[in-house]
């Protein structure tokens, strides 16, 4: 039952920021897409550089543990891939669905129920992709400082400098 | 209504915030954001209310069981947390079509209607292929330094720029 809560209130604490850094709208979805409004990216990388930062502080201290998915070549490049090309049509992400109808925008609504049903279809093809392409190149539960054979908090700083330049890049270009 | 002018904040600190808010998550409840796999505990428990046997032989719903969990709750979560965000500040407005869809494709709702059921169904068999979404690759995924976070990402963009200069012809909206 605390677990139900806990989520709850996490997705009203993420939904609540979303809405406030406006990145709940299919024009900037889609601005992203095109290259011509980093609203997205700005909220996105952000979030990422400083949870980088506590994820690991927590891993460290013992406090929390990763939960690294596997990289299978198979599933994740042409899932990714289909992933995109739905996204691009529907302009909303499957977490963002919902926000986007908490805030009045509900031809999101289409989208949610689109995705159930790529859910169930998906569902019905598992089987088949079970042994087959979700078979092949299975690299494991795979990070970059793994695979670079380096320290954690030898990366992280390059990731928030290397942020912190796109930054300043995009403000530069005004985008 | 300018949507430019609605007290939102500034995407570096709302995005940073998120940071804190998925750090202290993975502290509290040991839970990493995600989304995608909560659209297939809803589609089975909308089939296993139709035929209960069928659901439980499907060996995808015997992975991601039917019910609800924290995973859940936080997707409505995002629903409630917008709409309050929203309500608080004015910018809640019902909208029926984006503007720049309805610039570029009209206003028929049954069109954009279309799109979104079709662009949704193709975006989760992908999600679900790629065993995560913008929230469990993207962001849980990345801040991991997870390569198949990355290796998602990349993709997740490659395909929605692809369609994006489809539909838009490459300059789209000036």
């Amino acid at each position: 039952m605390n677990m139900l809560i806990y989520g709850l209130v996490t997705g009203i604490l993420f939904g609540f920021l979303l809405q406030k850094g406006r990145v709940l709208r299919y024009d900037r979805q889609l601005g992203a897409l095109l290259l011509k409004d980093m609203t997205i990216i700005k909220f996105m990388l952000s979030a990422v550089l400083v949870g980088m930062t506590g994820v690991y502080l927590l891993n460290d201290l013992g406090i929390a543990k990763l939960s690294v998915k596997a990289t299978i070549l198979g599933g994740v490049i042409p899932g990714g891939l289909i992933f995109g090309i739905g996204w691009g049509l529907l302009g909303y992400c499957p977490g963002t669905s919902l926000g986007a109808v908490g805030e009045g925008r509900w031809d999101a609504l289409w989208g949610v129920v689109g995705m159930l049903i790529g859910a169930a279809l998906y569902a019905e093809a598992y089987p088949a992709m079970k042994n087959s392409l979700l078979a092949w190149g299975d690299l494991g539960k795979l990070t970059l400082p793994q695979l670079l054979g380096v320290s954690h908090w030898l990366l992280i700083p390059l990731f928030i400098a290397g942020g912190i330049g796109l930054f300043s890049w995009f403000e530069k270009k005004g985008l | 209504m300018d949507e430019n002018n609605d007290r939102g904040w500034n995407p570096y600190l709302a995005g940073a915030l998120t940071g804190i808010v998925s750090t202290l998550s993975l502290w509290v409840s040991g839970k990493y954001f995600g989304a995608s796999t909560t659209f297939v505990r809803t589609a089975g428990m909308i089939e296993k209310s139709i035929d209960p046997e069928r659901v439980g032989t499907m060996a995808y719903f015997i992975k991601e069981a039917p019910k609800i969990d924290w995973q859940w709750m936080f997707v409505l979560g995002v629903f409630f947390g917008s709409l309050i965000a929203s309500t608080t500040s004015g910018s809640f407005h019902w909208k029926a079509l984006p503007d720049m869809w309805q610039a570029r494709f009209g206003p028929s709702r049954s069109r954009r209607a279309l799109a979104a059921v079709v662009g949704g169904i193709i975006a989760m068999f992908g999600a679900r292929l790629a065993d995560g979404c913008p929230s469990g690759h993207g962001l849980s995924g990345t801040m991991q330094m997870a390569i198949s976070g990355f290796i998602a990402l990349a993709c997740f963009f490659l395909g929605g720029m692809l369609v994006a200069r489809l539909l838009y012809g490459g300059g789209g909206k000036q």
